[in-house]
């Protein structure tokens, strides 16, 4: 086992493990944060995207071991005294959620796109989430929700 | 109408909870003591399975189960719906997949043997140390092969699983009056769901030595099926619904539900069981491709006068619920015009493929394929505008069908058709090597079960003693908002605003059964049975009412919580004290209630003459694409869809289905193949089997004709597989247009487009 020292959703994490776990692994498995989703296990659907010192990456493909010293923020780490957060918000409202599995991971690549560029033009937004599959919603309403929360609305 | 909360775009409960990922699907619960399940899964399409030996894999440490054919009680997967189903099956080789393999592997990905042990790593070791031998035999790889004398036989009694016919009128007499007749024929491939959950579950033995499944899936109604393999009395399994990373047909027939069953029955310890992603591409059914060879007869003016329709249907190595798809496309084969003669033959045969089964439109987007690109090559030939050409064909009210169903309501389709095509904007011109073209498609879709299944549904709807409500009915909800829908009808009966209503729970033992979530038949089924039990607690509510306020009941008006005198708003009392006064009074303010679907006699098996369904959705899709001339490349720019959906329930949630259908059909167009070498898969990942992204979706118009006139709650139609149905043939018409030759094979890859284009050619 690996003890490993890192900042989780803002706050301080101490936490041990197998030296073959993936950060996903740690997630779901020794941290009981399900809200990060394993949609194929090889990098490609971007179900597991989270924020790794403010870097969207897939969680599926990176070691747990290497997140020592690092900030990890998960969907869980989103909210805002305990409220969904304004991205989180306007996803809600906008209709952006069918199933839901997708979720989690489009709003972080979104949180990402949306810490880089504030106001971003909507082919933006597209390459931004173009690594995020969704099946249920043909990502209209997806899109309108970050264009939306750039928009401040 | 007006109403307070139908045809609202409030957002959805479950959306709160979604955004910031707290639902526990199936996946995610985590039990003490639990097991991790793994399959062992046949990596031949035909073989005979010679010995299965686990003496390793039962040694390893850490290993709890390791289980084959010999252990499961009943080793048959049984796919029966209620119903007259017998009956109109009569005839059919209806092979049943075992749970475990024994003796024989049909295709690859065939589970062989299910293991349990302590750690999903100690699973995968002993997955890697069972030895089955296997001895490969001679199978068949093609629908069309599988019909010929001497091909393989995929199971005793032969490879045709069912056919299907169509007799109306006279289509010899039909085809001699016609001036001009168009053969064509088109061809569809197997196609994944790619839900982005995959199949998974977890299972335990509560305190009363109950079996408990938390599945993902559309059919709780599948405890049945696990406790008959188990051979288990059915009240010892319950199915608790989880909500659903995504369906779409595929999470309709069993999955995971047998395999988890067996193995937390035989360890009695927890058990989770989760695809991964591959298993899930290798392992579940798709959907059936189709070879559909038409001859479309039509005069100089445009009346469409014959048709001639030859469908074979690649059903995979099990039946599944072949039969059932090919009966969709046997209905809808002529789509939505008016065709007076017509002959249909229909067959799905048995191949060493992928099992294929339900998917989202269930045979109705392969023949919607067929019609439409007739309806353009018909209206090339006659040198006639298309749009004119499908407006002069159109069914119309009072006109029938093929099966000679006659409509009993306006389908509206000329209206959605022009809807839709106006809202592709002015025409553009293209540039350099890129070619802008348009193009659509009309559709039929039925919503709702068969007419002879006698489909019901039960819901229960009560009120509390704060004066909210709740609604208990076992939909299972895959994402389409279904469980939000019915929130919002109980709302809208007793006058509470929705985010009152409480929707809870999804079980198969502990809240009324509702039926599968399937057939785009729950809107109608549990919509209309919380409707009708909410409408009778609503009675209670307003006799209590009156009786207070000194009112005749026809005066109580129900309102933001509170019953008042109508023009009297002060004269009245919130439903906190109302619900008190109604129990002490002794009124139920909790109903249990059904709904029966409107049943009808089984179709003609000899003519397919008779009613099969209920009730149509009828709509239309436009496209803009834009194909590179120089390598085929092709991108659908805009689509614009227009349906009738009766009434929105949540217009948002209507929308989104219609998005999402468009770019799942998107994606059928463009992108997606499973692609097999005599029976193997060569793409089960992400990496290789590519979905619309993004950069992929168009800008999408989305049109909703209000009419009034489904059958489901205030005149509601089902949308969620309408929305689907005809978005690869207006794709396939836009490019056909583009290249100047028709395409017929799918998907519309560059490769092929490049070919269209390089070979222009013109019909006589």
């Amino acid at each position: 086992m690996i003890p490993l020292d890192f900042t989780l959703n803002g706050r301080g994490c101490r936490a041990e493990a197998p030296a073959h776990w993936t950060v996903l692994d740690l997630l779901r498995d020794g941290l009981a944060l399900t809200g990060t989703k394993d949609g194929c296990g090889e990098g490609v659907c971007g179900t597991c995207t989270v924020l790794l010192d403010g870097e969207p990456v897939r969680a599926c493909l990176i070691l747990a071991a290497r997140l020592r010293g690092r900030t990890l923020i998960t969907v869980e780490g989103l909210e805002q005294d305990g409220e969904p957060g304004a991205l989180q918000a306007t996803f809600a409202r906008a209709g952006a959620v069918q199933c839901g599995f997708c979720t989690p991971g489009m709003l972080l690549s979104a949180r990402a796109l949306l810490a880089a560029n504030p106001s971003p033009t909507e082919r933006e937004v597209r390459e931004a989430l173009a690594g995020n599959l969704c099946r249920c919603t043909g990502y209209a309403k997806i899109i309108e929700a970050v264009l939306a929360a750039a928009g401040g609305r | 109408m007006a109403y307070r909360v139908i045809g609202g775009s409030q957002p959805r409960a479950d959306a709160w909870e979604k955004v910031r990922g707290r639902p526990i699907y199936a996946g995610d619960l985590d039990v003490a003591g639990m097991l991790h399940g793994r399959i062992v899964r046949s990596p031949h399409a035909s073989a005979r399975v010679v010995r299965i030996d686990t003496a390793e894999a039962r040694s390893l440490p850490g290993v709890v189960a390791v289980l084959t054919h010999a252990d499961v009680p009943q080793n048959s997967l049984r796919m029966e719906l209620p119903g007259r189903m017998a009956e109109a099956t009569a005839g059919a080789v209806l092979a049943t997949q075992p749970v475990l393999a024994e003796g024989r592997v049909r295709f690859q990905g065939e589970p062989v043997v299910a293991i349990a042990a302590e750690t999903p790593e100690i699973a995968a070791g002993a997955a890697e140390r069972v030895h089955v031998e296997y001895e490969p035999v001679p199978g068949v790889y093609d629908a069309h092969e599988a019909m010929k004398p001497g091909a393989p036989h995929v199971h005793d009694g032969g490879n045709l699983l069912r056919a299907w016919h169509i007799r109306k009128g006279d289509a010899a007499d039909g085809f001699r009056g016609a001036d001009v007749i168009v053969e064509r024929t088109y061809r569809t491939p197997f196609v994944d769901h790619l839900y982005l959950e995959t199949e998974s579950g977890i299972g335990w033995i509560d305190a009363e030595g109950v079996l408990v499944l938390r599945v993902s899936t559309q059919v709780l109604e599948h405890f049945r099926d696990v406790a008959e393999v188990l051979r288990l009395p059915h009240g010892r399994v319950r199915l608790e619904g989880a909500y659903l990373g995504g369906g779409f047909g595929g999470k309709e027939d069993v999955t995971v539900e047998c395999l988890l069953g067996l193995l937390v029955w035989k360890t009695r310890r927890p058990v989770r069981l989760v695809f991964s992603r591959e298993e899930s591409f290798i392992g579940h059914g798709k959907r059936h491709p189709y070879v559909l060879r038409y001859k479309t007869g039509a005069t100089r003016s445009g009346d469409l006068v014959a048709l001639e329709a030859n469908l074979i249907s690649d059903s995979g190595a099990y039946a599944a619920l072949s039969p059932w798809v090919l009966l969709y496309s046997l209905v809808t084969a002529t789509g939505p015009y008016r065709v007076p003669n017509v002959t249909i033959d229909a067959v799905t045969v048995y191949t060493n493929n992928p099992v294929a089964s339900a998917y989202r439109t269930f045979g109705s987007i392969q023949t919607c394929i067929a019609y439409e690109g007739q309806m353009d090559a018909v209206a090339q030939a006659l040198g006639m505008d298309p749009l004119a050409l499908r407006e002069r064909n159109f069914l119309r009210k009072g006109d029938s069908i093929a099966t000679g169903q006659v409509l009993e309501s306006e389908p509206m389709l000329a209206e959605t058709m022009r809807r839709a095509w106006e809202a592709l904007g002015p025409v553009r011109e293209g540039e350099g090597p890129t070619r802008v073209s348009r193009g659509l498609a009309a559709s039929i879709t039925p919503y709702g079960r068969m007419c002879w299944t006698r489909d019901s549904a039960s819901a229960w709807v009560g009120m509390e003693l704060d004066g909210t409500a709740v609604v208990r009915c076992a939909a299972p909800d895959v994402g389409g908002g279904q469980t939000s829908s019915l929130c919002s009808i109980t709302a809208e009966v007793l006058g509470l605003p929705v985010e009152q209503v409480a929707a809870v729970g999804r079980d198969s033992h502990f809240t009324p059964r509702a039926g599968t979530t399937t057939a785009t038949r729950q809107l109608l089924m549990s919509g209309n049975a919380v409707l009708k039990a909410a409408r009778e607690v609503r009675r209670h509510l307003v006799d209590q009412a009156g009786e207070m306020l000194e009112a005749a009941p026809e005066d109580i008006e129900l309102a933001a919580g509170r019953a008042f005198v109508r023009g009297a708003a002060d004269r009245g009392v919130a439903f906190a004290a109302l619900v008190r006064a109604a129990t002490a009074a002794g009124r139920p303010v909790q109903v249990l209630d059904k709904y029966d679907a409107p049943s009808a006699p089984t179709i003609d098996p000899d003519t397919g003459q008779g009613k099969p369904f209920n009730d149509y959705t009828f709509g239309t899709q436009a496209v803009e694409v834009e194909v590179d001339e120089e390598t085929g490349r092709t991108r659908v720019t805009k689509l614009a869809a227009c349906y009738d959906v009766g009434q929105a329930i949540n217009r948002q949630s209507a929308e989104g289905q219609i998005e999402g259908g468009a770019v799942q059909g998107l994606g059928h167009a463009l992108l997606e193949e499973v692609v097999l070498e005599e029976g193997l898969s060569r793409n089960p990942h992400l990496l290789d089997y590519k979905i619309p992204t993004t950069l992929d979706a168009p800008e999408i118009v989305t049109i909703m004709l209000e009419s009034g006139q489904g059958l489901g709650p205030f005149g509601a139609k089902g949308i969620g597989e309408p929305a689907m149905t005809p978005t690869p043939a207006a794709v396939m018409n836009a490019v056909s247009r583009a290249a100047g030759a028709p395409l017929t094979q799918f998907p519309l890859t560059a490769e092929r487009v490049l070919a269209a284009v390089k070979n222009p050619s013109h019909l006589p």
